[in-house]
């Protein structure tokens, strides 16, 4: 009853139609377990064509809900399906696409358990495409829990290597101390509000008595999350495990784990937190600024392009940051961080997916992913060498490639309140895309100028899945790099960030 | 009441209207190289001819489209913008495809549709190591595709991509086919750059944002990065506020004329970057920095304009004397040129300084003498560095017996530089310094008249240097080591193909400048209006 009051009469209490995403990668999972079961060995080719084709046809509900429009809201508005949750869902499964094909040779020749992996994957995209919807303390942590335990194991997919072992581990201890923290923050705001909806902590901390404790919970909620995004200083697990870990985990972690992440981080500031601005705008403007400076200083000093790739993406983290230091400002300030902080993600996931398409690739002659290595590339293999630098002077924010609209979003919503911090923050963010252009200059100086290293200048060969991959992430870089509309039409949607209920 | 207000309030907001369509002669004209690059990367690397044919023919076909556009352009109306569009692009925050050419930009246009032909035609058979053609040309050809459309933006986001669309070329043509310290270079040039348009990025955003809102074509009221509104909506904004804004702007654009402090890449990028390379900096690169200046700086935050003009002056001023000083003391040709482009623009940002119509002439007349003359220097300097394979000024000499018409045409292009009467070069620098008798009202005139006199100081050592480099190297004999070296021809068929159009419209601007200063003189009064001078 209580629920039937709460979502209108036209809701059924479960509604099939929202939770179809989910329910097809439910199915999805039980199809990957069946076939892995009595296919046998036989069977194996098959895993990335069905999980493939599985994600593709999860993203059909996710299309008919947005077609759709109806905000869907579920168990008293815990669980709500809007376009702010669609944009991401399709995101996820997207990238995850774009990650199966990364894995489809990789995984084949490195003979490492494809059955599980796959599984794996899609259990772990199931967590994130749940993460979009989860408007509420326990589905929040639930969708987490969820895509994080199996992204442990992935990590450590290469079990003969002692890199891989250690790059699982230590993503593993990081990420359970990081849950604990989270959970500590939840069951103070819990133990104050005595509900776990977002919404209604937003309430009934507004006009609290112990702004101590409230301090407390948002601090520990927010550094919790940091831990996630890889965020200064709780950054330090992600350049070992990003190393370590086999490339197109590597590529997963990078993209759709953080991008869950930040998500989690946004909802739940964004809707719990927008009266506590006091409180969350210094801490995340002081995240923010440290993570872009200190990740991109850090990265200026790599030899390894997947280890610099990841200090990259530690400094990304912190332009994504960066919008919500200045949320609380107003109504509008939020929306404008909440559009910016989207549309970076959805850019930064064709970029960096695109750059890891092409580690993949060269590391498939050269066996290595030190910036040396790709001494020549140009000359031998001329489409990855431009493709990359696309990816990479597209993560530096150079137009006409999409980066630059990302970047411009990140601006447009720290200039909008026309607070000082706000200006501040911006400049930070435009002197730490200069430091970042140095390095990723760097690379492509490698490849266009310098010679191969061994002198063996014989063609790449890209196999058709890294192809298609590599097709897909050039094409949204180079597409909303000079039609910005078309992902803003998206982003911008009026009813964005809706909080259900 | 409040209802009353609200009413005034929407009868004084702007609307904005869709004009034109996207497929206009400036659109064409800006996209043609583009389409050129996609022609030339279908193009097998060994077929060197056809790339090379690809990469003129579409040089020239934008060249006859700047043809077109002169024969369509109202000269009677030249203060106002033509032959564009106004439609939508990033509606969400109401960027718009907003292009269009007046007085001022007209020049600049003409003079990047002039010089790259040329440049294409003077690669023919110079393309610098390590070669790749293919690669040389689509780059040169992306690179026009910015610096043309950076020409014709009229909004503020438009124009930064433009703006920004020149840097991945030019890093690439200084830092694979540039000389031996490249690397270095080029990232330099990158990054000082980068760091320029950051901030001016974070300037154009705060003006955005407190300057008045207007009636977008579907009915949103929202900001608007539209240039020739935002000098009217601009007005609200704090006098505090627009001297940040206009400082941001300042270090944009200053980074790239390049005003000193911030000069410090250009004699590295010049000396480094290939023969071509150098041309197109000095030609056309430089000049995206003062036209920021007069195109959006200035007419939109008119009293920044005035609280910054001293400054400008005064680092302007600087630029002239250390510019010159350094090329006193240079050994290198490139090099001494490269500092010699710091001096020269230092006259264009004191003659922008003043905020006076006559000074704005003046600088566009500099803009365009200083494209075409330190152009044809580096030509020069390519060339000779083609024939003796070095720079170094004191191993060089006796050009003029060697090579007797390149002697005189280095002769020609030297004086011009110096600002002989006659030549192009004069009318950018002579009323340059005039204009800062009598600067804008409210400016310091004791101020300008002090650096119009420092600047005067200025031209004589410019004589100085220029004559003593043209001494050294086109006079007396030739050293024993290149006396007898085969390299050493006289001016070749495709270079005097690339050089005669540069040598014609030097010694023709020099005499009838009329035919700049009719077009430049409306549209710099519309610029202005806001100073009232």
């Amino acid at each position: 009853m209580n629920i039937l009051a709460a979502v209108g009469v036209d809701n059924p209490p479960l509604d099939w139609h929202a939770l179809a995403p989910e329910l097809v990668l439910v199915g999805l999972l039980a199809v990957l377990l069946l076939v892995d079961a009595f296919g046998g060995e036989r069977s194996r080719w098959a895993m990335p064509s069905l999980t493939g084709i599985g994600l593709l046809a999860a993203l059909i509900p996710v299309a008919t809900l947005a077609y759709d429009g109806v905000v869907r809201s579920m168990f008293d508005g815990a669980y709500v399906v809007d376009n702010y949750a669609l944009l991401f869902k399709a995101l996820f499964l997207i990238a995850g696409y774009v990650v199966v094909l990364l894995s489809t040779n990789y995984i084949a020749e490195g003979d490492y358990w494809e059955g599980e992996y796959y599984q794996l994957l899609v259990a772990s995209l199931l967590g994130m495409t749940v993460m979009a919807s989860a408007r509420d303390l326990i589905s929040v942590f639930l969708a987490l829990e969820l895509l994080s335990i199996p992204a442990y194991m992935l990590a450590a997919w290469r079990k003969r290597d002692l890199g891989s072992e250690e790059a699982g581990m230590k993503y593993y201890l990081m990420g359970v101390f990081a849950s604990a923290i989270l959970l500590y923050g939840m069951s103070l705001l819990y133990g104050m509000t005595g509900s776990t909806l977002l919404v209604d902590i937003a309430g009934a901390i507004e006009g609290t008595e112990v702004p101590a404790l409230v301090a407390l919970a948002v601090v520990l909620v927010v550094v919790g999350f940091a831990f996630k995004v890889s965020a200064v200083p709780f950054h330090t697990w992600a350049p070992d495990t990003y190393q370590g870990a086999p490339t197109p985990v590597t590529a997963f972690l990078a993209v759709g784990s953080k991008a869950a992440g930040f998500v989690a981080l946004m909802t739940v500031v964004l809707i719990a937190f927008p009266t506590q601005p006091r409180i969350f705008e210094p801490l995340i403007w002081a995240l923010a600024a440290v993570t872009m400076i200190v990740g991109n200083l850090i990265a200026l000093r790599q030899t390894n392009l997947v280890r610099m790739l990841a200090y990259s993406g530690v400094a990304q983290a912190g332009y994504i940051l960066a919008p919500l230091a200045v949320a609380g400002v107003s109504g509008a300030s939020a929306a404008m961080a909440v559009e910016a902080v989207s549309t970076y993600l959805v850019i930064y996931a064709a970029m960096n997916l695109g750059a890891f398409a092409v580690v993949i690739a060269v590391a498939r002659k050269t066996g290595s992913a030190e910036i040396d290595s790709y001494g020549g590339l140009f000359s031998y293999s001329p489409v990855l060498a431009v493709c990359m630098s696309v990816f990479l002077f597209s993560l530096a924010g150079i137009p006409p490639l999409a980066g630059w609209y990302g970047k411009l979003t990140i601006f447009l919503a720290l200039i909008e309140p026309g607070t000082l911090a706000g200006y501040i923050l911006a400049v930070i963010v435009g002197l730490a895309s200069v430091i970042a252009l140095f390095y990723y200059a760097r690379v492509a100086k490698v490849m266009f100028v310098d010679p191969a290293p061994d002198g063996d200048t014989t063609p790449i060969r890209v196999p058709m899945s890294l192809a298609a991959a590599l097709t897909i992430t050039v094409a949204v870089t180079l597409v909303v790099g000079v039609l910005p509309q078309v992902l803003a039409r998206v982003t911008g949607a009026e009813t964005f960030l809706s909080i259900g209920g | 009441m409040l209802l009353a207000q609200q009413l005034t309030e929407s009868a004084d907001i702007l609307e904005v209207a869709n004009t034109g369509s996207f497929w206009n002669i400036l659109t064409f004209v800006v996209f043609t190289p583009l389409v050129g690059a996609l022609v030339l990367l279908a193009i097998p690397k060994a077929n060197q001819q056809a790339l090379k044919v690809v990469a003129l023919g579409t040089t020239l076909v934008a060249a006859g489209l700047g043809v077109v556009i002169l024969t369509q352009f109202d000269f009677g109306d030249a203060s106002a913008k033509q032959l564009g569009a106004n439609i939508g692009w990033i509606e969400v925050i109401n960027s718009r495809y907003i292009v269009g050419i007046d007085g001022i930009s007209l020049p600049l246009l003409m003079l990047t549709l002039l010089i790259m032909p040329l440049v294409v035609i003077y690669s023919w058979n110079h393309i610098p190591s390590p070669g790749n053609p293919k690669a040389f040309f689509a780059l040169q050809m992306v690179l026009m595709t910015g610096m043309l459309g950076s020409f014709v933006a009229l909004d503020l986001i438009l124009f930064f991509v433009f703006f920004e669309v020149v840097l991945l070329p030019m890093y690439f043509l200084i830092g694979v086919w540039g000389g031996e310290q490249r690397q270095y270079a080029s990232i330099k040039f990158f990054l000082y750059t980068l760091f320029g348009s950051a901030l001016m990025l974070v300037a154009f955003l705060a003006l955005y944002f407190l300057s008045d809102e207007v009636l977008t074509p579907s009915g949103n009221v929202m900001h608007s990065f539209d240039m020739t509104l935002l000098p009217a909506l601009a007005t609200g904004i704090s006098a505090g506020a627009a001297l940040w804004i206009f400082g941001g702007m300042f270090i944009g654009f200053g980074v790239k004329v390049p005003m000193f402090p911030f000069h410090t890449w250009l004699p590295d990028a010049h000396t480094q970057a290939p023969t071509v390379g150098s041309v197109i900096l000095a030609a056309v690169l430089l000049k995206l920095g003062t036209y920021g200046f007069m195109r959006i700086a200035i007419p939109i935050l008119p009293d920044a304009a005035k609280s910054w003009a001293p400054v400008i002056g005064i680092l302007a001023v600087i630029g002239i004397i250390y510019g010159a000083l350094c090329c006193l003391a240079q050994t290198d040709m490139k090099r001494l040129i490269a500092f010699s482009s710091v001096a020269h623009m230092g006259f264009t940002m004191l003659a922008i300084s003043t905020l006076t119509d006559f000074g704005f002439n003046a600088a566009l007349f500099g803009m365009v003498a200083h494209g075409l003359i330190t152009g044809m220097l580096f030509f020069l300097a390519g060339s000779t560095k083609e024939r003796y394979h070095t720079l170094e000024i004191k191993r060089l000499g006796g050009l003029l017996k060697q090579a007797p018409h390149m002697g005189w045409i280095m002769g020609l292009a030297v004086m011009a530089s110096l600002g002989l009467p006659g030549l192009a070069g004069f009318w950018g620098e002579f009323p340059a310094i005039l204009s800062a008798y009598d600067p804008a009202e409210g400016l310091n005139v004791a101020l300008f008249r002090t650096l119009m006199v420092i600047a005067a100081v200025g031209t004589v050592l410019a004589a100085g240097y220029l004559l003593w480099l043209y001494q050294r190297v086109a006079f007396g004999t030739p050293s024993a080591e290149f006396e007898n070296d085969p390299n050493i021809v006289d001016v070749t068929t495709t270079e005097w193909i690339a050089w005669t159009p540069l040598i014609v419209l030097i010694v023709v601007l020099g005499m009838v400048p009329g035919i700049l200063f009719n077009v430049t003189n409306p549209a710099v009064g519309v610029a202005l209006s806001a100073i009232g001078a």
